[in-house]
């Protein structure tokens, strides 16, 4: 392989891996929702849209950086998740209905409410939030003189990228030492059996839900500095997620984390190697695909497959 | 006496063109026909057996690319696309089925919603075929008055209808609704629920791509972002079933009307033009909440809300 | 010939095995009865037997025929029918349809297929409730229309899952006739049940599963006085 070649695949490579990780969380947000709820969120790509305009408005008006608008956009959009599972959401479980799949139609409707909201408020012109170190840069030339290739790493996509994994394992630390956390993957995991030792199921859903939109939220924020914003793009950020949350298994934590990275690289790959306008058409093929061939997520092909019954 | 208000309803749509109401009303009546089609295909399908699809515009659009092809690449007149499209959206049904079926629910809606999305993007892109963005239009229009349009459409409705309400009340219906209860102990009191989910999804893909064939001829141009769309064919569908009845005869009719009626209305107020996705997001909200089985479905309900109100 | 056969039957879950070499055969017009403690296996051996899961070793003979790998609905053509522990019928639907749906597997014609439904609601003491809705019946009543469903497919043999679970004295003594009047026209039946007395009573054999491992098979005598069976049970009082 020629040094240009490696130099193309690494910084490919590269790529793939900080898209990814912010895909991660997108998918950590819906594997959530859904392993807790059982709940099928067509509306998750509509709340990163919700995030992301949060970050763009504060930009724009207060001139306050979209990385520290994660601390303003996801308490905003928990509180957001949070009413939409008590006041929408819940009712509609409760409800009989000839059609069981009434509660994804209603996150369809939740969708296309915000997303036009979104158009009727802002337009659908693209926005950005132009930050000043936008096109800053690392070479990897700069550290080592006498490397064979060069590589470049953009400081915004670093940036998102660590804050991502800040995000993770503050999500992780969550989930697995304090009481709160538990509780949620109790009921995950077990509804019936969390409810007899006390865990108020209700709640736990609500808070879940509005956990999930905050992650999502906060993924928005970080996707603004190098991304750009129009109010219809939650769709394919929703496509996104369950990509995700397909490849990584429903309702693993740790599945959304290698499934948003397959993605990431996938993605990265296609885009160098085939042409950039197809990354849709992939994420489609590979959806389809996983659904029909992977049920269980990537990981069941390495792990036993967990006791039903 | 309500036995025939089917018929009664046909006969009153039958005279309407003679009444002499003016062109547009009758297009929006011709919309409100085609509507009930593409509602009752779908209720056949999501409302009866239980499969919520959320692509249909892959069927609707299958038909109208049927006709427009046949016009454009084979110099044909497009009206064949109408018996044509029964195969070509069975053959997209047995495709998009083998797919699609053997997932159950939420990954259902979401897979047939992929599929609607994937035609609509291959649309755009086999330019030799389908002239992509530019859209297939039709110079030679058949009739200037839409009188005969009314009637074809009315024709087709009236068709479907019957289909439907025969299919429903034999043994297939039995076997729909067995298996939107409870499909595991359909199948295990032996029906073969592959064969007959794909044999709903057929018919329901068959009566949307009439109306998709239908429409080609009707408004002259299709193009791939109408007639694939996702919010204002697929998500329509759905809506109409869902307001107007599910699971019932005359549901989708009810709903068709309403809801052209309310886009109409929606479009002609001057602020609130833009926001009839809104509008309709908001809608289908309150009726997934309060009236989910739909007008019609939930009659009783209504009747208690509105009816027991007023007597003592 | 015996009428079921299962040979070495075992099914594995990722690493769990919730069953594990089962074997035991029943013969035409026998009602063999299922027991152990709760996780033994019993639903999953149904599962099997009715070819929801495949086995993942070991052979399920039907009439001699091989049915293990067949899928449910072959099945249930071929004369097996069955009943699901939680019952859900068609909610919407009335009684009669309910019934008038299974029907339609052996009599595809509507009159014909509402003839015999009609038969097997009486068969279950369900005729007066023939055309209520299904949604608003009682727990027993909605066990009886579930048997009633299994048998308008005409089965040769029918597995019965805790078609006793809930329910109260007299509507013990009910579904215990309509037992005894399946067994009278030849059907063999296989249930599932935890009602010791009921299972006494009707059975002609048990087979006992116990951590998916069947430990003993016998009369229900024989079954009483097994000592390996008693002390699966150990701590589990008796169901008066």
């Amino acid at each position: 392989m020629t040094s240009v070649q490696l130099e193309v695949l690494l910084q490919t490579l590269i790529a793939g891996l900080l898209l990814g990780g912010l895909y991660a969380l997108i998918g950590i947000g819906m594997t959530l929702i859904m392993g807790v709820m059982k709940i099928i969120n067509l509306a998750h790509g509509e709340l990163m849209m919700v995030g992301m305009y949060i970050a763009y408005v504060l930009f724009s008006y207060f001139q306050i950086d979209p990385y520290l608008s994660v601390l303003i956009a996801a308490p905003a959009l928990f509180l957001l998740g949070m009413a939409l599972q008590k006041y929408l959401i819940n009712p509609v479980l409760r409800v009989e209905a000839i059609i069981p799949e009434n509660q994804v139609i209603l996150t369809v409707a939740i969708g296309m409410v915000l997303a036009t909201l979104a158009t009727i408020i802002f337009t659908s012109d693209y926005r950005s939030t132009p930050v000043e170190y936008a096109s800053k840069t690392w070479y990897l030339s700069d550290l080592w003189k006498a490397s064979p290739i060069e590589l470049s790493l953009s400081f915004t996509w670093t940036v998102s990228f660590c804050m991502a994994l800040i995000i993770t394992g503050a999500l992780w630390f969550f989930l697995t030492k304090t009481d709160l956390g538990k509780s949620i993957r109790a009921t995950a995991q077990d509804r019936e059996a969390a409810l007899l030792m006390g865990v108020n199921v209700g709640r736990m859903r609500v808070i879940t839900f509005g956990l999930g939109s905050a992650i999502v939220g906060a993924a928005g924020c970080l996707f603004m500095p190098i991304y750009y914003l129009y109010p219809d793009l939650g769709g394919q950020f929703t496509l996104i997620a369950f990509v995700i949350t397909i490849l990584g298994g429903l309702g693993s934590t740790v599945g959304a984390i290698v499934g948003g990275l397959v993605l990431g690289v996938f993605e990265s790959l296609t885009a160098t190697y085939i042409g950039m306008g197809w990354a849709p058409v992939g994420r489609f093929v590979i959806f389809v695909a996983a659904l029909i061939f992977i049920p269980g997520g990537i990981l069941s092909l390495f792990e036993r497959k967990r006791f039903g019954k | 006496m309500k036995k025939y208000l089917p018929l009664a309803l046909l006969v009153l749509l039958a005279l309407l063109p003679l009444t002499g109401i003016g062109t547009y009303w009758l297009h929006i009546f011709i919309l409100v026909i085609m509507w009930s089609v593409i509602g009752m295909a779908w209720n056949l399908l999501g409302g009866y057996c239980g499969q919520v699809s959320f692509g249909h515009a892959a069927f609707f659009g299958l038909g109208a690319y049927t006709a427009g092809i046949l016009y454009q690449k084979l110099g044909v007149s497009a009206w064949w696309g109408i018996p044509l499209s029964v195969v070509v959206a069975s053959a997209g049904a047995l495709i998009i089925g083998f797919i699609c079926l053997r997932l159950r629910g939420p990954f259902f809606a979401l897979a047939t919603l992929s599929m609607g999305v994937i035609l609509r993007v291959t649309a755009e892109n086999l330019n030799w075929l389908t002239s992509g963005d530019l859209g297939i239009m039709i110079r030679e229009r058949t009739w200037v008055d839409k009188t005969w349009y009314f009637y074809i459409i009315l024709l087709i409705a009236a068709a479907t209808y019957l289909s439907i309400r025969m299919i429903v009340k034999s043994k297939l219906g039995y076997y729909f609704v067995a298996i939107r209860e409870d499909q595991d102990a359909a199948e295990s009191l032996g029906i073969n629920t592959t064969l007959y989910k794909t044999i709903a999804l057929c018919m329901s893909a068959v009566f949307t791509g009439l109306a998709g064939a239908f429409y080609t001829s009707y408004m002259g141009y299709i193009d791939p972002k109408v007639v694939f769309a996702l919010h204002d064919i697929s998500i329509v569908a759905i809506m109409v079933v869902m307001v107007g009845g599910v699971a019932t005869f005359g549901g989708p009719i009810v709903g068709a009307f309403i809801m052209v009626m309310l886009a109409e209305v929606i479009r002609s107020i001057p602020k609130l033009g833009a926001a009839h996705h809104t509008l309709f997001g908001i809608l289908l909200i309150v009726i997934i909440i309060y009236v989910p089985n739909g007008i019609v479905g939930d009659l009783p309900k209504l009747k208690k809300i509105f009816g027991a109100g007023g007597r003592t | 010939m015996a009428m079921l056969e299962v040979r070495g039957v075992s099914r594995f879950f990722g690493g769990l095995a919730a069953l594990t070499d089962v074997s035991f055969r029943l013969e035409q017009g026998e009602i063999l009865a299922v027991i152990g403690p709760n996780g033994a296996g019993k639903t999953t051996l149904f599962n099997v037997i009715n070819g929801f899961y495949p086995a993942s070793k070991g052979e399920v003979f039907f009439k001699g025929k091989r049915i293990s790998g067949l899928k449910p609905h072959k099945v249930c053509q071929l004369g097996i029918a069955r009943t699901f522990q939680v019952v859900k019928p068609l909610q919407r639907m009335t009684v009669l349809d309910n019934v008038v749906a299974s029907a339609f597997l052996k009599t595809p014609k509507r009159d014909q297929a509402e003839g015999l439904a009609l038969e097997m609601l009486k068969f279950t003491n369900l005729y007066e409730d023939r055309d209520l809705i299904s949604k608003g019946l009682p727990l027993g009543k909605r066990k009886r229309l579930e048997i009633a469903r299994a048998l308008a497919t005409q089965p040769e043999m029918i597995l019965l899952d805790e078609s006793f679970a809930g329910l109260n004295p007299t509507e013990l003594n009910e579904s215990i006739e309509i037992i005894k009047k399946i067994k009278e026209k030849g059907i063999t039946i296989m249930i599932i049940e935890h009602h010791m007395k009921v299972i006494m009573a009707i059975s002609d054999r048990i087979v006992v599963l116990n951590y998916g491992e069947k430990i003993a098979e016998g009369t229900p005598e024989e079954t009483r006085n097994n000592k390996l069976v008693v002390e699966a049970y150990l701590g589990v009082a008796q169901s008066a």
